[in-house]
This record gives C-alpha cells, structure tokens and sequence, in this order.
C-alpha cells in the first residue's frame, strides 16, 4: 500500500515535470516563427548591408557572383559625390520643415477637439483619411492639384489675383521642395492629432479646475499646466516624426522623382537610384546606412533626454 | 450656440484637410485628356475614366488585393502567437523582444529591398506574389504584434489557467479562448496589414523588374511618368485604390468606440 504510493506521487512528478519541459518547448514555438520573420525582414537585411557597403556590389556580382572587397570606398565615394551635400541638405529641411509644421497644426487642430462639441469625435476620426490613403494615390491627387498649367491651384490663385503667373510648383528648383514638404505636412497632420488627442484626454481635469481658481486660463494654462504635462507624449510624437519622415522615399518618387534638377533628392531617394537606377548596391548600401545612423543618433538622444527626465 | 460654431469650424477644417480627397473624386469624373478642365463640381460626370482604369489597371487591382490578402493571413498567422507570448509569458525576452520591434521600425524600407532583391534573385522570388507578400509582412508583423499585444494585456490569466486546470494544453487554450475573445483586435490588425501592403509602393517598385506581377500601386506610378495623357484614368485608378482605406476607418472606427467604451467599463 505504502509503496503503491510513493511509486504513484513519484509518477506523478515525473509527469508534471516532463509536461513542464513540453510546455516550455511549446512557449518557445509561441515566438519561434516571428523571431525567424524579424530576423529575416530586418537583421538579415541590416547585416546584408552593412557587407554589400563595403563590397563592390554591381549588376556584373548577380553574372559573376563575385562583389570583391573595398573597404571604405563605397563610403568615400558617395560621400565625395557632388549630390552629397545637396541630399543632406534636403532630407534635414524636408525632415525639419515636415515635424515642424505637422506638429505645430497637429496640437492646434487637437487642442480645439479637445472642446465637447456635436460630431466632434466623428470629424476626428475622418481627420484620418489623408494619413490611411496609399501614399501613391496622395502623390498623384497632389501632381494633380499642383499642376503648372492646369492644376486647380494655380487656376484659384490666378482667379483671385494672387499671383500673376502660374507657380511652378513642381517644375521649378526653387519650389519644389515647399511644396514637398507641404504635401508631407499634409499626410503627416492626422498621425500628430491623433497621438497628440490621446496625450491631451490623459491630463486630468482637475488640473485645470484648480489652475482655473488661480487664474490660470487659457495660454496661461496651457503653458502651465497642458504643455509640461504633454511633453513625453510630445517627445514621442516627436521622435517617431523624425525617424518615420527621414526615410520618406515613395512621396518624392511619386511627386518629382527627385527633380527638378536634383532639387528634392534626399538621402533615401538617392540611395533608391544608386541600387535599383544605377544598380550600384555597394553604394545604394552606403548611404541607407548613413540613414540608419543618422536615425540612430536621434534615437539614442531621444532616449536619453526621456531617462534624464525619468531620473530627475 | 458656442458648440454650434465649434461644430461648424470643425467642419471647415475637415473640409480644408479633405478637399484633396474631393478632388481626386472630382477629377476622376472628368472627360478625358491630358489637361485638368475640371470645375468644382463635377456637373457633367463620366465613367470614361473608370472604365479606362478597370480595363488598364483591373488585373492590377487584382494583383494587389492577393498580395494584401497573402499578407494579412501570413502576418496574423505569425504575429498573434508571438503577441500573446510577449503579453502573458513572464520572461526577460520580452522586453529584448519589444526592443527589436521598436528598433525595426527605423529601419528604411530601402535596406529591406536591398538585400530582398539579391536574396530573391538567387532564390527566383523576384517578380512572383510570394515574394510581395514575405516582404510585405515587413510591416504587417510589427505592428500586428505591437496592437494585438496591447489587447492581451487586459486578458485575466485566470481565463486560461481555467482551461487548463480541464487538461488543455498551453496552445489549445489559446486557440480555443484567446483567439475568440481577441477577435475585434485581431480584425484590426488584420485591416491595417492589409493596408499597409495594400499601400506598398517600395517592394512592388524595387522586387518587380518585368511586368508580369504589378500591384496597383506601380501602375499608378507609371501612369504619372513624365507626362501624363489621361488625368481622368489616373484619378480614377487612385479612387478604386483608395478604397480600402476609407472601409477602413469606418471598420476600425466602430473597433476604436467599443475599445473606448470597453474601457469606460474597466
């Protein structure tokens, strides 16, 4: 009887451990597909790059299959090209122009929604549109709107006088890149509302009740007490603007193809044209991972600044 | 009185920010040719343009829906298991893992088809729906995890442990209760990764070098060139393509108002 016993708990342990095992192996095939996915989608590309950078990476490698080694040439090259300093120049002001402005409307239009009024909450959330649309199909309703000759902007301006000329929009060096900017400004405004609402509808309003009996209303209350409380949702919205928008590649090809004369090429444009344009991906390489870096950079500053805050 | 006049500024800004919307509708009832005589109204609509669209970019329509339908059912298939795990399972590669997914979100769409296009020119993937739809999930699986995970996180543990006391193993209980109760942010997840390969424009541009798989998106491009001939046909092909994204925010609106109302309840 005694022995029937022990031999049955015994058993019995040695069930639930082998179960443990078996569930622990089950845990691990919960997660075991997507870390494959990550891995394939974004190491893999990350460390392919990093290698065809430094490896002179042509049309004739997919013949041959050779891409010998050059070290930094790739780098050098790019860095020396005359377009160089023009991309740069351009992804910071397209980069900076956008944020700016996609944040500053973004607050306006979610501190007026923040009043309880009819329909509200649904105009909000159709605000969405221009943010969920294709940004091919933006890009072509904008080449539309913008059209020298005949686009509905030129054709308004011109009627009520404001200019005498039609604006070349998109045709000229000079404007192209406003107006760039001012269609990403335009996709990018609901994405800032939205985030911008949620970090609004988190202050609480007895902050503003007990602000309001020490007559802190209106810009005085928003500098008190809704921007110091907004300002890690507006950090967020911040950074994720900057690393979302410094990549930008599908607005520009849809809108000049980085034309007029180079006027809008930025970093991800060029890196486009010299691997799958010029098919140089040793250097197309090069300069997505000087994106990469710069991307980095303005992360780890992010995240710095955020435990720095944490910490005081 | 005050209200109102909110209601009626909140109206003309949504009115301002939609007016392109409008205008792609507009132009696309235009007769056809190459120059943009379109009023604003359009007084005198024809379909030339939609019927110019479905007979250029129909099978292009086609292309894309299976690919954006591909991706939604591969993203989901990966990513829900994986977001449950990362919700429920106490482990320190759970903030590792969230880590990655944040990090892959700064990694441009360019360095993903770079190294895509020479893998699958060796593997022969390039030009074929599969090989839109893996690199697709680039997008759908991140953000499929990060949605389906924040849901998951207000499952009790209880809910699964009592199925398990009934001797259900660890992934029977997650199909036969967490995948149910999860179903509205599962719908979602699935609506925005249809979406997001719905709108690639990158992959379709860069992973196709010949003309036999062409998502909508690339016909669009084409159409715009240098000089585009047929405003109305182009404008129409935008509008058909712009249509899941308006299905879209009208599903996941009500989706949006049953979370909010959920957690009112909370």
């Amino acid at each position: 009887m005694v022995v029937l016993t022990r031999t049955t708990v015994a058993g019995r342990e040695r069930v639930r451990g082998r179960r443990r095992r078996g569930e622990d192996l089950t845990k691990v095939l919960f997660v075991l597909p997507a870390a494959v996915a990550m891995i394939a989608l974004f190491g893999y590309p990350v460390v392919k790059n990093l290698l065809m950078s430094l490896q002179d990476y042509t049309l004739k490698t997919f013949f041959t299959g050779v891409a010998p080694w050059v070290g930094l040439q790739n780098y050098s090259t790019v860095v020396h090209d005359k377009l160089f300093a023009d991309a740069m120049l351009n992804t910071a002001l397209f980069t900076i122009g956008s944020i700016a402005f996609q944040f500053v409307i973004g607050l306006g239009l979610a501190l007026f929604f923040r009043n309880r009024f009819p329909l509200g909450g649904l105009l909000r959330s159709l605000l969405l549109l221009p943010w969920l649309l294709p940004l091919i199909v933006s890009s072509a309703t904008w080449r539309s709107i913008l059209e020298q000759d005949s686009g509905i902007l030129n054709r308004t301006l011109m009627g009520l006088h404001i200019v005498n000329d039609p604006v070349p929009w998109l045709n000229s060096p000079s404007v192209a890149l406003i107006a760039v900017i001012g269609v990403n400004i335009w996709i990018g405004i609901p994405f800032n509302v939205t985030l911008l609402y949620s970090g609004l509808s988190e202050i609480p309003d007895e902050l503003y009740e007990a602000g309001q009996l020490d007559g802190a209303t209106g810009w005085r209350a928003f500098f008190h007490i809704t921007w110091p409380n907004l300002r890690s949702v507006a950090g967020v919205v911040l950074m994720l603007g900057v690393v979302y928008t410094i990549k930008v590649l599908d607005i520009i090809l849809g809108l000049t193809g980085g034309g007029p004369a180079n006027a809008t090429q930025t970093l991800a444009t060029q890196s486009y044209e010299k691997s799958f344009v010029d098919f140089k991906f040793g250097q197309g390489a090069a300069l997505s991972n000087i994106l990469i870096a710069i991307s980095f950079v303005f992360a780890i500053f992010y995240l710095r600044s955020t435990r720095r805050a944490v910490d005081e | 009185m005050r209200r109102t006049a909110y209601t009626v500024i909140g109206i003309v800004i949504l009115a301002v920010m939609l007016f392109p919307v409008y205008w792609m509708v507009n132009a696309s009832l235009q007769p056809s040719g190459n120059t943009l005589t379109a009023g604003f109204l359009p007084l005198h609509p024809t379909f030339t343009g939609y019927k110019r669209a479905l007979d250029e970019q129909g099978g292009n329509l086609v292309t894309s829906m299976i690919i954006a339908a591909g991706t939604v059912v591969l993203s989901l298939a990966i990513a829900t298991p994986c977001a449950y795990a990362l919700s429920q399972f106490r482990s320190r590669w759970v903030s590792i893992g969230l880590l990655a997914i944040l990090i892959s979100q700064m990694i441009p769409g360019i360095v993903i088809a770079n190294a895509l296009y020479t893998a699958y020119e060796r593997i022969g993937l390039l030009n074929s729906i599969p090989g839109l739809i893996v690199a697709n999930c680039s997008s759908g699986i991140p953000f499929a995890i990060l949605i389906l995970r924040s849901f998951m996180m207000s499952l009790p543990p209880s809910l699964v442990e009592a199925a398990r006391v009934d001797g259900a193993g660890l992934f029977r209980a997650f199909v036969a209760i967490v995948l149910p109760i999860s179903r509205n942010s599962l719908i979602t997840a699935g609506l925005f990764s249809f979406l997001f390969s719905w709108s690639d424009f990158l992959f379709a541009l860069t992973l196709t070098t010949k003309g036999g798989v062409r998502p909508v998106t690339l016909g669009i491009y084409q159409y715009l060139g240098t000089q585009v001939q047929n405003w109305n046909a182009v404008m129409a092909t935008a509008v058909l393509s712009a249509i899941p994204a308006i299905v879209l925010l009208v599903a996941a609106q009500k989706y949006i108002a049953a979370g909010a109302i959920g957690g009112a309840v909370k």
